[in-house]
């Protein structure tokens, strides 16, 4: 199996975070993984955006065309990477800020008030994990375990005690794979 | 009996390819009666550049680096990064440092490395013929301002010392010529100086050495010296433009 | 076994750097290379090193040539406009036998271009690249491991060369992030009594790669291309993927070759006998490998990040036996496998 991941949103949503701690947490399983960060011209222009690639076999191309997951954090990710998904592939919308319902039916789609619930939780900015946890959930591309041990590499040790708050934000994501 | 006038170790006892009447001779002797007084032929390196100085290191009898034109700062820089303790002095003329390399050598000034400049001014290319230098004089003729320098299309000559003395990193800027015993005396002095303070881990320095270039002139050895001081040190005045400060 | 790390390309040819006893780099930032000089910036200095951002990619290759020259190991790195800057002292470089080694992580062109990763550089870096009539080891690792193996590698091959190493890479590869395996951490060692430094125990040395003579000239490159000749017989390396019984031979280096890889897969999942031969040194060309091929091959097929500059060295190889094509994606746009496929099928359909 092939999962090929696609996580867009705007700078400062942590869409990066989300790809780095799948990919840590892939190569902790044994996986084959590659990591593609989009840079230049869209790092200015109001998305940003990573592709993980992870698999039983080896890699070949570092470049993913029709990505078998999409996780959309905004807007204009949505309307941008929507149609390039993978048929039957799969969107994790961040609901709090993408309303409009997907154009393709054959899609599973997920939608996860990320920023609502985490702003309940009292700290925005695990919105990303929210989602990170429904994407595990439904491609189970990677364990929990594994996303918790990556995530506690990742995160620098003054900022480990955010890791319950992650944690619960990530399982309560798991909870709308359903 | 005491030796006054032996031939320094720290040069090579061999013809030198200079036009007669060209200083540059005097110039490595007195850069290697120096080295010589300060014993350190042996921790000695220079960084040779492109003109008509490019082949000093057939004369030096220490250990040198031949880079490219304008980039002796930038390589002295590499050089001196590795051996720190070491003396490393780049040697170039006027289209050299003023012209191709002003990059290379206003950012070592800037960085405050510590090496030393010798920087040889004629305010002429000598060894590709005799064009104009960025310092050339105002209405100077040269092979490529064959009728003498306009200042309305090509500007006016560059102050390089002056520009880099107002670096922070530039602790000591001096401007000499050679032309009689006192002045080359002074000239001597001046990268006495200079060496002694890059041993002292002080920064950057430069040396400016008016000199003359008789053959791309077209005057006499005699005239030539005659000229510089009359012409070239008139723009470019002689004299420390930025000393070493108390205490260091 | 070392634990894998998850590491860019950039940082990853960095590590490798200081690993194997690179502790001077002399840099410029240029997209899309930059964490390759910060990484040095922030690492060097805890080993002894010395990380210096020059005022240029002329001045940061003149850095290079003089740390060289006092025996050090140095590297810099750039992409493709700043290796342009960089040839002057290259050329120097090669011609004073000085070792580094070069960084190219290549960019779309010509001029400014675009930052995303392409390969039009890959004439300039097997030709020399400057002027004057030389060579550089060029090494063109396809992943992030390969990237991390043969920098280490380049190290130890430009001290024993006394030549300009190139690595080279693309964007897409210094962006990418990958399993790694490190290589232990050495010291250099190398003797260097070439090298410029205080001299108490011999004569003194020159480092220069001016030769006014004609007939000393004459000598020097004569000296120099034995010593390409060497490398010639010693460093050619490459690799191949499915070639036994291939009758279509898809050529790719670096990047490029990972998508012309995926492309093989998925014709063999069709039936069609391809293969992929992925040249690792570029320069030296590893030509014995065609030659071998020839019989059973019915055409090849290169692809790559240009408009075809490679395709010169697998005709050079080939001859007239067999028909070259080429297939590629130009200024930064990388070609999906699908299309890949698609040019080989057409392509075989004409043969039969």
């Amino acid at each position: 199996m092939m999962h090929k991941l696609l996580i867009a949103g705007s700078g400062g949503q942590g869409v990066m975070l989300i790809g780095k701690v799948l990919a840590n947490a892939a190569m902790k399983e044994g996986k084959h993984v590659v990591y593609i960060p989009s840079y230049g011209s869209e790092m200015r222009g109001g998305t940003a955006n990573c592709s993980v690639i992870i698999s039983d076999e080896e890699i070949d191309a570092p470049v993913i065309d029709r990505p078998t997951c999409l996780i959309a954090m905004n807007s204009p990710s949505y309307d941008k990477f929507e149609h390039n998904v993978a048929p039957q592939g799969m969107v994790i919308i961040n609901s709090s800020l993408v309303t409009r319902d997907s154009e393709r039916q054959e899609l599973f789609v997920a939608k996860v008030p990320a920023n609502e619930m985490a702003k309940e939780m009292g700290d925005e900015r695990i919105a990303n994990m929210f989602l990170l946890g429904t994407l595990i959930a439904a491609t189970k591309c990677v364990e929990l375990k594994s996303v918790m041990d990556s995530l506690k590499e990742m995160l620098s040790v003054k900022r480990h005690n955010l890791l319950p708050a992650n944690q619960r934000a990530i399982e309560e994501g798991m909870k709308y794979a359903k | 009996m005491n030796k006054i006038n032996a031939f320094p170790q720290a040069l090579v006892d061999v013809p030198m390819h200079y036009c007669p009447g060209c200083t540059h001779g005097i110039i490595h002797r007195l850069i290697a009666e120096v080295i010589d007084e300060m014993k350190i032929l042996k921790e000695t390196i220079g960084v040779a550049s492109v003109g008509c100085s490019c082949f000093n290191y057939d004369y030096f009898n220490f250990d040198m680096v031949a880079t490219a034109h304008g980039r002796a700062p930038a390589t002295a820089t590499g050089v001196k990064r590795v051996h720190p303790d070491c003396l490393v002095f780049t040697y170039q003329g006027d289209g050299d440092l003023a012209s191709i390399g002003t990059a290379e050598i206003v950012h070592t000034a800037v960085r405050g490395e510590k090496i030393s400049v010798i920087f040889v001014n004629n305010g002429i290319y000598g060894m590709t013929g005799g064009q104009m230098a960025p310092t050339s004089l105002p209405e100077m003729k040269a092979t490529t301002a064959p009728y003498g320098r306009k200042t309305e299309s090509t500007g006016y000559p560059i102050k390089m010392t002056e520009m880099l003395a107002l670096q922070e990193g530039c602790v000591y800027a001096e401007r000499t010529k050679i032309s009689s015993v006192a002045s080359i005396a002074k000239t001597k002095k001046a990268i006495k100086k200079s060496f002694e303070l890059q041993l002292a881990k002080k920064g950057f320095s430069i040396v400016e050495i008016l000199s003359t270039c008789p053959t791309n002139w077209g005057l006499e050895p005699l005239e030539s010296i005659k000229w510089m001081e009359k012409n070239l040190e008139g723009y470019y005045p002689i004299g420390v433009i930025k000393d070493a400060k108390e205490g260091e | 076994m070392t634990e894998k790390q998850l590491m860019k390309g950039s940082e990853a040819i960095a590590e490798a750097g200081i690993r194997n006893g690179c502790r001077y780099f002399f840099g410029y930032p240029i997209t899309p290379q930059n964490e390759i000089p910060e990484y040095m910036a922030k690492y060097l200095p805890q080993v002894g090193g010395t990380f210096l951002q020059g005022e240029s990619e002329i001045a940061s290759i003149s850095m290079v040539l003089g740390a060289s020259a006092a025996g050090a190991r140095v590297m810099t790195s750039s992409s493709s406009p700043g290796i342009s800057l960089k040839q002057e002292g290259i050329s120097y470089m090669a011609g004073a036998e000085l070792p580094c080694v070069i960084v190219n992580m290549m960019r779309g062109g010509p001029g400014l271009g675009a930052i995303q990763g392409a390969q039009p550089d890959y004439w300039q870096a097997t030709r020399g690249g400057g002027h004057g009539d030389y060579r550089l080891l060029v090494l063109a690792p396809a992943t992030v491991q390969e990237a991390v193996d043969l920098t280490y590698e380049a190290f130890d091959l430009a001290d024993k060369y006394r030549n300009p190493v190139m690595i080279l890479g693309d964007g897409v590869l210094g962006q990418i992030m990958e399993p790694v395996e490190l290589p232990e951490a050495k010291e250099n060692k190398a003797e260097k009594p070439w090298a410029v430094s205080k001299n108490y125990n011999r004569d003194r040395n020159i480092i220069s790669s001016s030769y006014p003579q004609v007939e000393v000239l004459e000598q020097v490159n004569i000296r120099l291309h034995k010593r390409y000749d060497e490398i010639k017989n010693n460093e050619v390396r490459w690799d191949s993927f499915l070639l036994e019984d291939a009758e279509y031979v898809l050529v790719a280096y670096g990047t490029a070759a990972r998508l012309a890889k995926a492309a093989v897969r998925m014709a063999r999942k069709k039936g069609i006998k391809a293969g992929l031969l992925r040249p690792i040194s570029v320069w030296p060309f590893p030509q014995q490998p065609f030659t071998e091929l020839i019989s059973q091959v019915k055409f090849f097929l290169t692809v790559e990040l240009s408009t075809g500059q490679m395709i010169d060295d697998v005709r050079l190889a080939v001859g007239k036996a067999r028909q070259v094509h080429h297939f590629g994606r130009l200024g930064g746009v990388l070609p999906l496998p699908e299309e890949i496929l698609i040019k080989l099928e057409e392509l075989a359909k004409e043969v039969g």
